[in-house]
């Protein structure tokens, strides 16, 4: 990738959305236009790169070509290309980038923003500091290593002159860009803003409620679109009668949505949209809808049966993707064996701001405003639906209310679109919470074994273990039936133990919902599994939870199961930059137990539990304080320590750690999607609840100081909660939880 | 004709006596700032003060607010200088901020009520308003800070 390209100006403002259908969307609510939409220009705006641009006002416009959704990415690349430019961060304005392949890769999931653009912000502010630096030297005819650029301006300082970057900018837009490794960058000490506590750029309309979601779109003319879709996947529509639908008020328009044959993919599912004057008379003249819809092959579908039947086939022989000597001889050479099941239901995203988009479609233009995840694929999936060519569609990303990977799917602005086009009119499309519910792309419904040999000595010998799960990959293909090797590299096939005799295997699945990302994804169930099997292990050998695990991870040393057999994905990472290092695992382990003290005596009913994870390169421990009493459990307390090398902002990090523990607590204390007849039985937070502030316990956060590499930081806190907190519950009450969620065997 | 006071300004809608007034906000007078995450009273995100009290807009009729008094987050000051505004960002609180206006209108109609709450108190009161991101702890923290700010001694 070489996103190195100096934009025209005009491309520059087409890109950052200047002067664009962004700007008119701030003038329908006076006085509230999105704070990312109001890049004021200056006379003359001049580019230096594709996410630099400097007015002749001084202001610097940064452009944040990922989206928002809590992680604070709109401050944390544009912080790394303000610290390389030396810029005043109070004149810094953050544009958010339309969708364009351009800035590389824009589908903000996998944890994998500063990971894979940290190195590439610094290129960006780096070389428009270069060319303003030798814009100055020109100007005073004086040689470039003679001048400095700091605070905003480039000095000459044996002359004490200088020249603001506003001054400079439209002659340094004109020199060509420097070569890469040309390029001098600031070494740590010198950072500014790198590694400090900058506050979120949205934060004052996050305050105000001055700010734009998805949901937030407003247009003159518009439709508000609600949309009833088929219960069960791959059904259609046998017969709609919407005369009633028709006569409530406000109801404008009953249309019935395209029928797309299955895999699913991110097509729309079938449905009919009542199109109104506000979204309350849509959702009334939907409840009047009156639909049959067609039989289908997943109406048999049920999800508790279903779990029975992967429990049992993880009892048996698998196809083996990974393995080390022998396992089975292992096993029965083995003084003493160990084993469990364990299982996880169906879970869904749920962000609070629930999908939305809006569209419009005029003179051949499709322009699209949406909380996605991914306006790359929003555009192609939208061009290639409607048969637009891509350069037909914008995308315009707003402010997400949350994402965990839900918007990463982008069927609801293709909704959008496809109404768009039909009503020549804007359309909103919101989904309500019930929509989100029953009709998402599914974490998927799981089932493990594990099983363990240990020698005389009480030495972990042999480990087998098996997982059955319907694959992301059958949401795509119609045709997968067992984990791919991309979900077995999330905390399966990845295995950091040193082991004499190891077997990791698959059993099929196959799947009847759509099944898709959701925040760490296959880490959830492996992260369960083998945390809570360790502490199993550590309770049969009468070892600390500890000192189990460091005896199962063994030396310091990198892992690379390669050579045992399996095709690892490492987060799309090199393992040379980013190998499986066991030393960090045990780092972050002891920091966590050392800081909450958990070999420590506790009260009666109460106890601490630990767990350790690596995912998305970076390595996480917690640590969860329960009580467990009269079959009610409380948590305490917990401590989370996170090892996700170079860091761009440390508050930031900190917070995506406090939520994705109460994350991780809510899957795993009250998570639970189920299906019956083919259709999910949950619909709101009443019977899909996640958790509560009385239910969220005390967190602090310890982040481990690195040099390393950045690794990602919006997942990988999730995959140790569930573990922590079935050990702290074990060791609180003697009860092992082998199946979540919690509150099927304890009050919560 | 419905008519009532809005952010201390008389206001006067054409709606559906049943609309809820979440929706007359955001759709007929788009004040979005007011947000919708469920519908049904589970979470808190439509809060809103009818004269003073935090209530969910998602599911009080428009007609329930003929009369009275409705503030909503626009109108909570003019330059986000209100006491909790304030402790909101000096703890950081938001995360996507979604959830943050109900977060933030049902604190300030706590702290009406209970100028120094304690963790039990803060709990019972805001246990209404979901996060999903998970900015529990920092808006416990930053309820404390904002009753020392109004003169509570939390
Ligand atoms: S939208 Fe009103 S409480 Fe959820
Ligand atoms: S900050 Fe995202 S839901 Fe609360």
């Amino acid at each position: 990738m070489n996103p190195i390209k100096n934009a025209s100006r005009r491309e520059f403002l087409k890109l950052a959305g200047v002067g664009s259908g962004a700007l008119v969307l701030g003038t329908v609510m006076p006085g509230w236009a999105p704070a990312w939409a109001e890049s004021k220009t200056a006379e003359s705006l001049s580019e230096m790169n594709l996410f630099v641009s400097i007015g002749s006002d001084d202001q610097v416009h940064i452009i944040c070509h990922r989206s928002e959704m809590g992680q604070g990415i709109r401050t944390g690349l544009p912080q790394v290309v303000a610290d390389e430019l030396m810029a005043d961060w109070n004149k810094v304005n953050v544009i958010q980038g339309l969708a364009n392949e351009a800035y590389g890769s824009q589908n903000t999931d996998g944890s994998r923003s500063v990971r894979r653009f940290y190195q590439t912000m610094r290129e960006m502010g780096a070389m428009a500091r270069t060319m303003l630096e030798q814009a100055a030297a020109q100007q005073w005819k004086v040689s470039q290593d003679e001048v400095q650029a700091r605070d905003h301006q480039v000095w000459h300082t044996a002359s004490d002159r200088h020249l603001s970057y506003g001054e400079l900018a439209e002659k340094a837009a004109t020199l060509s860009a420097p070569e890469k490794d040309a390029l001098v960058y600031k070494s740590k000490a010198d950072f500014s803003y790198i590694g400090k506590d900058v506050a979120i750029v949205d934060l004052e309309d996050m305050l105000s409620g001055n700010t734009e979601f998805g949901i937030d779109i407003q247009m003159p003319d518009m439709l508000y679109a609600s949309i009833e879709r088929a219960p069960v996947l791959g059904a259609n529509i046998d017969s709609v009668d919407d005369t009633q639908a028709k006569k409530v008020s406000g109801v404008v328009d009953v249309i019935t949505m395209p029928q797309f044959s299955l895999p699913a993919a991110f097509k729309p599912l079938a449905g009919v949209a009542v199109l109104a004057s506000n979204t309350w008379a849509a959702t009334q003249g939907r409840k009047k809808l009156k639909i049959s819809w067609t039989d289908s092959e997943h109406a048999s579908h049920d999800s508790a049966k279903y779990l029975d039947t992967l429990k049992q086939r993880v009892q048996n022989r698998g196809k083996v993707i990974r393995s080390i000597g022998d396992a089975y001889t292992g096993m029965m050479n083995a003084v003493q064996t160990h084993s469990a099941s364990y299982s996880l239901p169906y879970l869904i995203h749920a962000p609070m701001e629930p999908p939305a988009a809006t569209a419009v479609f005029k003179d051949g233009l499709m322009e699209i405003w949406a909380c996605t995840q991914t306006p790359q694929s929003t555009q192609s999936t939208v061009a290639q639906i409607l048969e637009l060519e891509k350069d037909q569609v914008k995308v315009n990303v707003t402010l997400l209310g949350g994402g965990f990977g839900r918007k990463s799917k982008p069927d609801f602005s293709v909704e959008a679109a496809l109404l768009a086009k039909q009503t020549g009119k804007p359309v909103k499309v919101t989904w309500s919470r019930e929509d989100e519910i029953q009709h998402g792309y599914y974490h998927a419904i799981s089932a493990q074994y594990y099983e363990a040999g240990m020698d005389d000595t009480g030495r972990v010998t042999s480990w087998l273990q098996r997982t059955a799960f319907p694959s992301i990959s059958w949401t795509f293909d119609g045709k997968t039936d067992a984990p791919s090797d991309g979900e077995l590299s999330l905390g399966f096939g990845d295995l950091p133990f040193a082991l004499d005799n190891l077997s990791c295997e698959t059993q099929t699945a196959e799947g009847h919902i759509r099944i898709g990302w959701v925040r760490s994804v296959s880490n959830i169930q492996h992260g369960f599994a083998i945390g809570s099997f360790v502490d199993e292990l550590a309770d049969k050998l009468g070892r600390e939870p500890r000192q189990m695990w460091l005896e199962l991870l063994g030396s310091d040393r990198h892992v690379d199961p390669e050579p045992e057999g399996f095709k690892y994905g490492n987060y799309g990472d090199p393992k040379e930059k980013f190998p499986i290092d066991t030393a960090r695992l045990k780092k972050v382990l002891n920091l966590v137990a050392d800081k909450a003290n958990v070999e420590q005596q506790t009260a009666a009913n109460e106890a601490w539990g630990i767990s350790v994870h690596r995912s998305f390169v970076s390595y996480t421990a917690v640590a969860t304080k329960v009580r467990v009493k009269e079959g009610k459990l409380k948590v305490l307390e917990m401590h989370c320590a996170i090892d996700a090398g170079t860091i761009v902002n440390p508050d930031r990090v900190r917070s995506q750690m406090e939520g994705s523990m109460i994350f991780g607590l809510s899957l795993a204390m009250l998570g639970e999607i189920s299906v019956e007849e083919g259709a999910v039985k949950q619909s709101n937070f009443h019977d899909y609840p996640i958790l509560r502030m009385h239910q969220s316990p005390p967190i602090s956060v310890y982040i481990v100081e690195s040099d390393a590499p950045p690794g990602g930081v919006g997942e990988p806190g999730v995959p140790p909660v569930a573990a922590s907190l079935a050990n702290a519950i074990f060791r609180a009450s003697g009860k092992r939880i082998r199946d979540l969620p919690v509150n099927k065997h304890l009050e919560v | 004709m419905i008519e009532f006071t809005l952010n201390g300004k008389v206001q006067k809608v054409e709606a559906d006596a049943d609309m809820p007034l979440l929706w007359v906000l955001r759709d007929v007078l788009h004040m979005t700032g007011t947000k919708y995450g469920c519908g049904m009273a589970m979470c808190g995100a439509c809060t809103v003060h009818l004269d003073g009290d935090a209530i969910r807009s998602c599911t009080t009729p428009v007609s329930a607010a003929a009369g009275k008094s409705v503030s909503t987050i626009e109108g909570l000051s003019e330059d986000t200088s209100h006491p909790v505004q304030q402790a909101w960002r000096e703890h950081n609180v938001p995360q996507c901020g979604y959830c943050q206006s109900g977060q933030i209108m049902s604190a300030v109609a706590l702290l009406d009520s209970n100028p120094e709450p304690d963790d039990a108190a803060i709990d019972e009161f805001m246990q209404g308003n979901l996060c999903r991101c998970g900015t529990y702890p920092r808006i416990k923290a930053a309820i404390k800070t904002a009753a020392g700010k109004m003169g509570g001694k939390a």
